[in-house]
């Protein structure tokens, strides 16, 4: 039984938990304004808002709910566009979008609405760049978004006099969402979620449930068919799996940490000075909001952006299957094409690395076909440790150019105890091309992908300067 | 006027086909498509599918009572293939299930043998093999083999531009419900219910009459509905029918974008001749089209490449060639521009090759050789021009020679970062090409409340149509516009409808509207002359009002047509319009097939970061001509989407299909459209109001296709960029400038050692 509130109606459902949070709403609830545009997260159609309670306190995020198993909502608030309509009148989100003609046939607004009802809900900053990020997994392909930025801009407005009240306060004050939002925190609390427990591991159960649920971005998009069926063992809202601390040089990541929660993290900011321009290049928003760093590293995409960016950082995983434990690095993981040193029953609970420290240097690259929302054509990420114009340590990664994931071993070995010049740089590509065997896709060719990565090995250098020309 | 559905729009209370309750009983219905490009079928295995929970039934060509036809213009595609696959994703046979989930888990099940034929993807290769969907066309005027004697220069070249996916956010899909005596009503997600209700009456052979096709609106079409919904409502009546129970299919993202056509690609070459002036004297161009595995809507959008293949542009000689390509694709199809940005693109590739190679700026010949009204186009009509005037103005209004200046200047500081620009004018022909089909109809009624109920052979589909409609409808009747409701376009209210395309429904259909309406008018009017014995002259209907002589009376509207009842006089019309004037001799190739033309100029300025290959788009800056708007937001919206569709087109939507003819950009994944990000920085829309009579509604002009090709500016403004970082670079006139093919044009050297 899976229990949770969608909008403002109590659900207790007997559904298989791998149903989707769309087919729920749609066809077992028959509320039809969350839209099927793609059923692979990146068009956003489907966009909803997910309230969890985090410390008491109700936390929303929009997810797309073509990816969002029903099993990840127990205990949620779940939120559809008809959770969000007012009996005879617009609320000023639906105001602007339809003053300022940002809607023509309609199929990819009530998606845009929602991402923009998660940013009246969220509790960043607001500005323009905010409120478009909101709905940066929004696809249009009628209105070339230029009025859709006008009427983000004018709830980024309404937003600034927020200062400090409580979200939904605020919201259900200024009549941007219904007055039934501010009950939901107790309905929850007093849901109180036995079924949340349902995910403690249990070493039988590991064993007897195959499939390992994070957030669900890659299982539905390559699993569509068997997940809505299938046995599964959900990870996601574990709370000992939750969570990023430090102790000392070490960072742990539980590993039900999203990209969002590394976002929005002080430990990783502070880490990563230029971790939010990584993360934009990330997917988007609601996938962020789902996607797990553990479920990137265990998708095994060559191509993966966490992946490559903790192979330069020499990760450690931590293994389990209930019974037994043990630590992995991230470079061993990758055997070949999707082949991995894992059993099927083994779990990563935590994943640690140590944080690059004063006389390091990180930096990361991803060049895609559009720059936002995609997959890159090719990721790369660098690790150095510098003694001033020279290279004590170096670690070099490389997506989209292999099989698995590469850590870029001899590439890696030829940098370090050199001095930074443009020949080392020029030297170290001539390494890479002995290393990489990209091969030609919808992504670029071949010659293509060996070029971009020698220009982002250039980049690498000369993004902090340490290379001039 | 805003949208006026967007009330419903932004509260998720449109409705769409996926969204119509269901009758009870409703089945559902999925493809089994060829997995092989071409050949010939040995067997076709069900019996596993058959065995699948919940199927019911498996249709194939067999079961189709009447023709297994859907070809529109020539009879060449099969609903469902009988013994040859011709493209990956032809239709074979359809699952019928109790769920969506069990009909596609059965298509999964169904095995098909298949003897393997020679596979065609490139148009060029299909020409040699003399597969042609039909003889070719030339187009000409005056005489290029002696003008060439004329040119100081002449240049040849080649140029390709790659498909475009529609990507319309709601997928297609039809519901069929089968009625008494045998009748079906189809809801559809299409651009052409005339053209479901004709083909589906041919696959099951019964009368048109007997089928009802309803369509509320679009999640979008752009062509991509026009032609090619008709194959899944036909399969869900043949279903319907043989079950006797409703048949549902919407298809999945990725059953759409593998059997469906797109946007076709061409391959072209040109030779351009011009004198020591930069007046181009000469044009010959041969443009080869991949039509597809069928004829689909081909050769009526070869036949507008071969109308707008000199663009905004008057040369004196010019001689066009077109042949439509049959391959082992799926049949391409209508997609906004219809052609027409294809033969507009090879005439701005063949004016950058001559002015590199004249070392000029292409702005400048472009410039000298605009159309002036009284210019003959290749086809023989005579231009009304406002070509001059969008280009003039956009020069003066956005200040052409700093932004040049700018450009040049941040050229000149910068190493790793290089900005260019480009102009791009447009002139694009209102009208269907084929004459006969610029005709449509309204019917419109007043209730006896006052309300007015309107319904017309167009489908509303994000264009707005349905809000012009009832501006038309309400200027006419001078009420208050909520008194009216626009319906919903059904082929038992509004019969043998053109499909909305050709940018041109708007006129065709507000014409009819505002006949129907002004007719009713009249007969009003006659009532109201009766009760106030006064001349009809003096009647005037105003602001829900009746006036006499100027002068305000007490009876309303609603008195007026009560009144009209009582005296049972006619509160319905049904009105026909069909444009005047319009005419085209296809053994001549000449005529004068549009009804008019729509001009404007465009700016585009571009940033390549030339370290990684990736660009933004700065700014688009436009004059459009609009003639006179009749609702301004709803005009920019189509002209800002359209160009964003037309950037799409030239820089990110990478069309990708393998040499065995499988398509490899088959989901949203890996086919990329513009996101939020990717557009322009800044998109300026200047007006030119342009005062003169037209046969525009209201003499506001057509504006659904023409701005899509402002996009074609984005691709010449990243060429001049990497030229600008790399002046030897060799640059190949092969759209989309993705960041791949900017990257090697950057960088050639480097990639010659990489091989
Ligand atoms: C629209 C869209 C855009 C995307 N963009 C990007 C992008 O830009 N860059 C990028 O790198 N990726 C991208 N992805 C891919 C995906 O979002 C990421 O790989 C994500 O990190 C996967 O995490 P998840 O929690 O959703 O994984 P799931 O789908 O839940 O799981 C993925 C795999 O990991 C396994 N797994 C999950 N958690 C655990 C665990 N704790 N222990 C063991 N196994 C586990 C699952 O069994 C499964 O095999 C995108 C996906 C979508 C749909
Ligand atoms: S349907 Fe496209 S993101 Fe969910
Ligand atoms: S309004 Fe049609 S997709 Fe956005």
């Amino acid at each position: 039984m899976i229990r949770f509130i969608l909008n403002e109606k109590t659900i207790a459902t007997e559904l298989p938990p791998g149903m989707v949070m769309l087919d729920f709403i749609r066809y077992q609830q028959h509320l039809t304004g969350t839209k099927i545009g793609c059923r692979e997260g990146d068009c956003g159609a489907c966009t909803i808002l997910v309230g969890e309670l985090v410390n008491d306190e109700i936390h929303y995020q929009s997810m797309t709910s073509c990816l969002m198993p029903i099993g990840n909502a127990a205990g949620k608030h779940i939120v559809s566009i008809e959770g969000i309509n007012f009996k005879d009148q617009l609320n000023p989100i639906q105001q602007a979008m339809a003053d300022e003609g940002a809607t023509q046939c309609g199929f990819c607004t009530p998606g845009f609405v929602m991402s923009l009802a998660g940013y009246c809900l969220s509790k960043g900053e607001f500005d323009q760049g905010t409120a478009i990020a909101s709905i940066d997994g929004n696809i249009c392909r009628c209105t070339g978004y230029k009025p859709i930025e006008r009427a983000a801009g004018k709830m980024a407005t309404i937003l600034k006099e927020r200062n400090g009240e409580d979200e939904i306060a605020f919201v259900t004050r200024k009549k941007i969402l219904p007055d039934y939002f501010t009950g939901i925190k107790n309905r929850l609390l007093e849901m109180n979620t036995a079924a949340r427990g349902r995910s403690v591991p249990d070493p039988a159960g590991l064993k007897a449930r195959p499939h390992i649920m994070g957030g669900g971005t890659d299982l539905y998009v390559q699993h569509h068919e068997t997940m809505s069926s299938a046995d599964i063992h959900f990870v996601f809202d574990h709370p000992e799996l939750n969570g990023i601390h430090k102790e000392g040089n070490k960072c742990i990541l539980g590993s039900s940490v999203t990209v969002s929660d590394l976002k929005r993290s002080p430990i990783i900011n502070d880490a990563f000075p230029g971790f939010q321009q990584v993360a934009k290049l990330i997917s988007s928003t609601p996938i962020r909001n789902m996607a797990t760093i553990a479920g990137n590293f265990i998708n095994a995409s060559p191509i993966g952006d966490f992946t490559i960016f903790f192979l330069a950082l020499d990760a450690q995983l931590i293994l389990t299957d209930g019974i037994t434990t043990r630590e992995l690095p991230l470079r061993k993981l990758y055997k070949g094409y999707k082949t991995l040193d894992k059993r099927p029953e083994e779990q990563i609970e935590k994943i640690w690395f140590e944080t690059p420290g004063k006389d390091s240097y990180f930096h990361f690259e991803k060049v895609s076909k559009r720059t936002h929302l995609d997959i890159a054509s090719v990721n790369t990420a660098i690790h150095l440790k510098l003694n001033g114009n020279t290279i004590e340590q170096a670690s070099l990664s490389a997506g989209g150019v292999g099989p698995v994931p590469m850590y870029l071993q001899k590439t890696s070995d030829f940098l370090k105890g050199k001095e930074i010049s443009d020949a080392l740089i020029g030297d170290s590509v001539e390494i890479m091309k002995t290393e990489i065997s990209p091969i030609s896709d919808a992504r670029g060719s071949k010659e293509y992908k060996t070029l971009l990565l020698a220009q982002l090995i250039k980049a690498h250098f000369m993004e902090r300067r340490l290379l001039s020309s | 006027m805003m949208n006026i559905d967007s009330y419903t729009h932004v509260r998720g209370e449109s409705v769409y086909l996926d969204d119509i309750p269901l009758v009870n009983g409703t089945l559902f219905a999925s493809v089994f498509d060829s997995p092989v490009a071409h050949g010939k079928i040995k067997s076709l295995d069900i019996d596993a599918a058959m065995k699948m929970p919940g199927v019911v039934r498996i249709f194939t060509a067999a079961d189709i009572p009447g023709e297994n036809q859907i070809g529109g213009i020539i009879a060449d595609e099969e609903l469902l293939a009988s013994t040859h696959v011709h493209f990956c994703g032809m239709p074979v046979a359809l699952v019928v299930a109790t769920s969506d989930e069990a009909a596609k888990a059965a298509v999964k099940k169904i095995k098909i043998e298949i003897d393997p034929l020679p596979v065609i993807t490139d148009p060029r290769e299909a020409k040699e093999k003399n597969e042609l969907i039909i003889p070719p066309r030339t187009f000409q005027l005056g005489d290029t083999t002696a003008a060439w004697t004329q040119c100081d220069y002449i240049i040849e070249g080649s140029t390709a531009t790659n498909g475009q996916e529609h990507l319309y956010i709601e997928t297609q899909g039809a519901y069929a419900v089968p009625q008494e005596n045998s009748a079906i009503r189809i809801y559809s997600s299409t651009q052409g219910p005339t053209q479901v209700q004709r083909t589906t009456a041919r696959v099951l052979n019964i009368p048109m009459n007997f089928i009802e096709v309803d369509t509320t609106r679009l999640g979008g079409g752009f062509g991509g509905k026009e032609d090619q919904a008709s194959a899944w409502g036909a399969m869900c009546a043949l279903a319907a029918w043989h079950l006797k129970k409703p048949v549902k299919y919407s298809l999945h993202r990725m059953e759409d974008m593998r059997m469906t056509g797109k946007r076709h690609p061409y391959s072209s070459d040109f030779k351009i001749g011009l004198n020591k002036d930069y007046k181009i004297v000469a044009y010959e161009v041969t443009f080869f089209q991949n039509a597809g595995a069928a004829a689909d809507l081909s050769p009526a959008v070869m036949e507008r490449t071969l109308f707008h293949c000199t663009n905004s542009y008057f040369i004196p000689n010019v001689k066009a060639t077109a042949y439509s390509c049959k391959t082992n694709l799926p049949p391409n199809t209508a997609f906004r521009g219809f052609g027409g940005p294809q033969g507009m693109f090879v005439i701005e590739a063949a004016i950058a090759e001559a002015a590199a190679a004249l070392n000029v700026s292409p702005i400048l010949i472009q410039q000298k050789n605009l159309l002036k009204t009284g210019d003959e186009f290749p086809y023989g009509q005579i231009a009304q021009s406002e070509a001059n005037e969008c280009w003039d103005k956009a020069v003066n209004l956005y200040d052409l020679q700093k932004l040049q200046q700018e450009v040049d200047a941040y050229n000149n500081n910068n190493k790793l970062s290089k900005k260019g620009l480009a102009l791009m004018p447009i002139c694009f022909g209102i009208s269907f090409t084929k004459t006969l089909m610029n005709q449509a109809r309204a019917l419109v009624h007043v209730y006896t409340d006052g309300s007015v109920g309107v319904s017309t052979a167009g489908v509303e589909m994000g264009q707005g149509l349905n809000t012009k409609i009832l501006q038309v409808a309400a200027s006419i009747f001078s009420i208050n516009p909520e008194r009216i409701k626009v319906n919903t376009t059904n082929t038992y209210r509004v019969a043998n409808t053109s499909p909305t395309a050709a940018s041109a429904s708007s006129d065709l259909n507000g014409k009819a509207t505002e006949i129907a309406c002004v007719a009713i008018l009249q007969r009003l009017k006659e009532v109201a002359a009766e009760e106030f014995t006064a001349d009809i002259s003096s009647i005037e209907v105003k602001e829900d009002c009746v006036f006499v002589n100027g002068k305000q009376t007490d009876w309303s509207w609603n008195k007026l047509v009560q009144a009209a009842f009582v005296k049972r006089v006619s509160l319905s019309e049904h009105a026909h319009y069909a444009p005047p004037g319009i005419w085209f001799d296809t053994t001549k190739e000449k005529g004068h097939p549009f009804t008019y033309h729509v001009y404007g100029t465009a700016i585009t300025t571009v940033t390549i970061d030339c370290l990684r290959g990736i660009y933004e788009v700065d700014s688009v800056k436009i004059v459009h001509d609009f003639g006179k708007s009749m609702n301004p937001i709803i005009d920019i919206g189509q002209c800002e989407g359209a160009l964003v569709q037309g950037i799409g087109w030239m820089t990110m939507e990478e069309m990708l299909y393998d040499k065995e003819g499988k398509l490899k950009s088959n989901a949203l994944s890996t086919y990329k459209v513009p996101d939020i990000y990717s557009v322009p920085k800044e998109i300026t829309i200047h007006f030119l109001e342009t005062e003169k009579e037209n046969l525009a509604i209201f003499r506001s002009k057509a504006v659904g296709e023409p701005p899509l090709m402002y996009g074609i500016g984005a691709y010449f403004a990243l060429f001049n960029a990497i030229k600008a970082f790399n002046p030897a670079a060799n640059i190949p006139y092969d759209a989309p400038m993705t960041p791949e093919k900017v990257l090697m044009s950057l960088y050639p050297q480097t990639l010659k050692e990489n091989k």
